[in-house]
């Protein structure tokens, strides 16, 4: 597996002031799935988005196939990377297959318009979430569990390598959680490299991922999830004691509260 | 077709003679074909009617096309073209150079650089806040447009009653009566030029409509590409009102006409309210100088019709609406 992206000794801090994080690196390889961890309010989605280029990095480099990220133009930054914001917020009420044709849009120039090879593009990547019924609804009318397959649509159509998710659970049920969960574990195994935030401990377990961890000392840990997560540093983090079980019968390890 | 057609009904109408044959000799002749013309209606049509309808069907083009284009680019379809403070900065324009007794042209030209000036401002404060957001963006045109209200106010107090307030007020209302063919000519390069280009980027704007996170994870060039098509719909704006006077309601209402026929899409949204802008301004302008023997202010008529209008797009888009 080749490497996607580098991470070398990344810091970030809101206008030069108080340090966010610091002295972050870490590696990501194609088709692998990195799940970041972290209380709230530790920097896990400014990560993302320093990851993205959304935001630039206090000291340190981000790597896009061996590349400086900040040499790169926008555009070929997004030719790699795709990012599935926490929440759309849409205005207009675009129909789902007018959203996800404008994957298209780091591989046209400024001024052309998409044409029938785009559009058959953004039908096959609703094809591959299975939710092509969806292509003429205004995206404003669909449920956020299909709202979320839309982004992620979205994101394979813009052919990235690398998707970004911030906090793709956040605003689901628990059944779409999983089927969210089910998605990202598929899209890895197409070869596509995601790296998600969560709240959920457990989530790291079900997909069996390599984790990133921002301790509340603002300590980075990065591995895989067995090397990097103990019931000290989840509770630690998280102020309340957690336990790491393996459940017989469904043969996987949890993390669970013991009790309130 | 539809905009032809209407073009040649408001040829035909007018005080002198209404009677369509007549004018369709003089296109007739005017091709070069041999037909029997009455000289004071080839005089009437070119000179008085001809740069009257095209300026209407220009200016309905332009304020509906640059309403589309900021309602995309603030995500807000309650947003209309003077969101940034032109019609306010071409109203000052206009009125300091009816307090210094300027002429018409003098006028025009001061409407138009009030208009892009308050533009400037606006988009001068969240560089010196330095926050580029758009809802910064926004503020500041609020910012600058209560500003500039309080200059015209002022003007107001100062003007000579019966002359010069007169002619604000009136200039504030919009007309189209004293509109000649140089103007035209004037506004026409601005008119070409920047619609052309905001149509090539009107899949970008779909995309501007998003969010600036969203644009930006897309590779668009965000800064680049919402100066130039904030640039073009402020130039079209300030053409318009430099030409017309304030206009209301045109550039907040064609828009969603023009999205209710073709669809959020501005691919397919943007041309289609373009033309239905310069079709509705044409009929507009048309009624205000047919109904009744006095020229009727065109504010007064986009008012009438567009905000009844606006309510009944609001009742078919009413479950869009959350």
């Amino acid at each position: 597996m080749d490497t996607l992206l580098q991470v070398k000794d990344l810091g970030f801090s809101y206008d030069g002031g108080h340090q966010i994080f610091k002295d972050i690196n870490f590696e990501v390889l194609s088709g692998e799935i990195v799940c970041l961890l972290g209380p709230n309010g530790i920097g896990k989605t400014t990560l993302l988005n320093c990851l993205a280029r959304l935001r630039e990095p206090l000291h340190g480099n981000v790597l896009l196939n061996g590349a400086d990220m900040a040499d790169m133009p926008p555009r070929s930054v997004a030719r790699v990377i795709g990012y599935v914001p926490q929440t759309l917020l849409p205005s207009f009420d675009y129909t789902v297959l007018e959203y996800v044709v404008t994957g298209n849009a780091p591989w046209l120039n400024t001024f052309e318009k998409p044409g029938p090879k785009h559009y058959q593009r953004a039908e096959a990547a609703l094809e591959q979430m299975e939710i092509s019924h969806l292509a003429q609804k205004p995206y404003t009318r669909i449920s956020t569990g299909e709202l979320q397959q839309v982004s992620i649509a979205r994101a394979i159509a813009q052919q990235a390598r690398l998707i970004l998710m911030d906090e793709p659970t956040a605003h689901l049920d628990y059944g779409n959680q999983l089927k969210v969960l089910r998605l990202i574990k598929d899209l890895s195994t197409k070869g596509y490299a995601v790296v998600l935030t969560t709240h959920n401990p457990d989530q790291v377990l079900l997909l069996d991922s390599k984790t990133a961890v921002i301790d509340h000392h603002s300590i980075f840990h990065f591995g895989p999830w067995e090397e990097i997560l103990t019931e000290e540093l989840l509770s630690d983090m998280y102020g309340v004691p957690l336990r790491l079980i393996k459940v017989e019968g469904i043969n996987r390890m949890v993390s669970v509260a013991p009790g309130l | 077709m539809l905009l032809l057609l209407g073009i040649f009904i408001s040829l035909s109408l007018g005080r002198y003679s209404n009677d369509p044959i007549k004018v369709l000799n003089v296109i007739l002749s005017r091709l070069g074909m041999n037909v029997p013309v009455d000289p004071t209606m080839d005089s009437i049509v070119l000179n008085v009617r001809l740069p009257r309808v095209l300026a209407s069907v220009m200016i309905g083009a332009m304020l509906s096309l640059s309403g589309a284009v900021y309602q995309s680019v603030f995500r807000n379809p309650l947003v209309s073209p003077d969101l940034l403070g032109v019609s306010s900065g071409a109203a000052v324009g206009a009125s300091a150079a009816i307090l210094l007794g300027a002429g018409l042209a003098t006028r025009q030209l001061f409407a138009f650089a009030g208009g892009i000036l308050a533009v400037f401002i606006t988009s001068l404060v969240p560089r010196l806040l330095r926050n580029r957001s758009n809802m910064m963006l926004v503020l500041s045109g609020i910012i600058v447009g209560g500003f500039l209200s309080s200059v015209l106010a002022i003007m107001k107090f100062v003007a000579e009653e019966q002359t010069e307030l007169a002619s604000i007020v009136y200039w504030q209302l919009g007309s189209l009566a004293s509109i000649l063919g140089h103007e035209l000519l004037a506004i026409f390069p601005v008119f070409l030029v920047c619609s052309t280009l905001l149509l090539l980027l009107s899949w970008r704007i779909n995309i501007l409509s998003f969010g600036d996170l969203e644009a930006r994870t897309l590779g668009v060039n965000l800064r680049q590409v919402r100066t130039i098509v904030i640039i073009c719909a402020s130039l079209l704006t300030a053409s318009a009102v430099s030409v017309s006077g304030t206009i209301g309601w045109v550039g907040l209402v064609i828009p969603h006409l023009g999205r209710l026929v073709g669809g959020s899409d501005n691919t397919r949204s943007m041309p289609l309210t373009l033309l239905i802008g310069a079709i509705f301004m044409l009929l507009i302008d048309t009624l205000a100088r047919t109904i009744t023997s006095v020229e009727i202010p065109l504010s007064i008529l986009t008012g009438f019709v567009g905000a009844p209008l606006y309510a009944l797009l609001l009742y078919k888009q009413r479950t869009r609406l959350e």
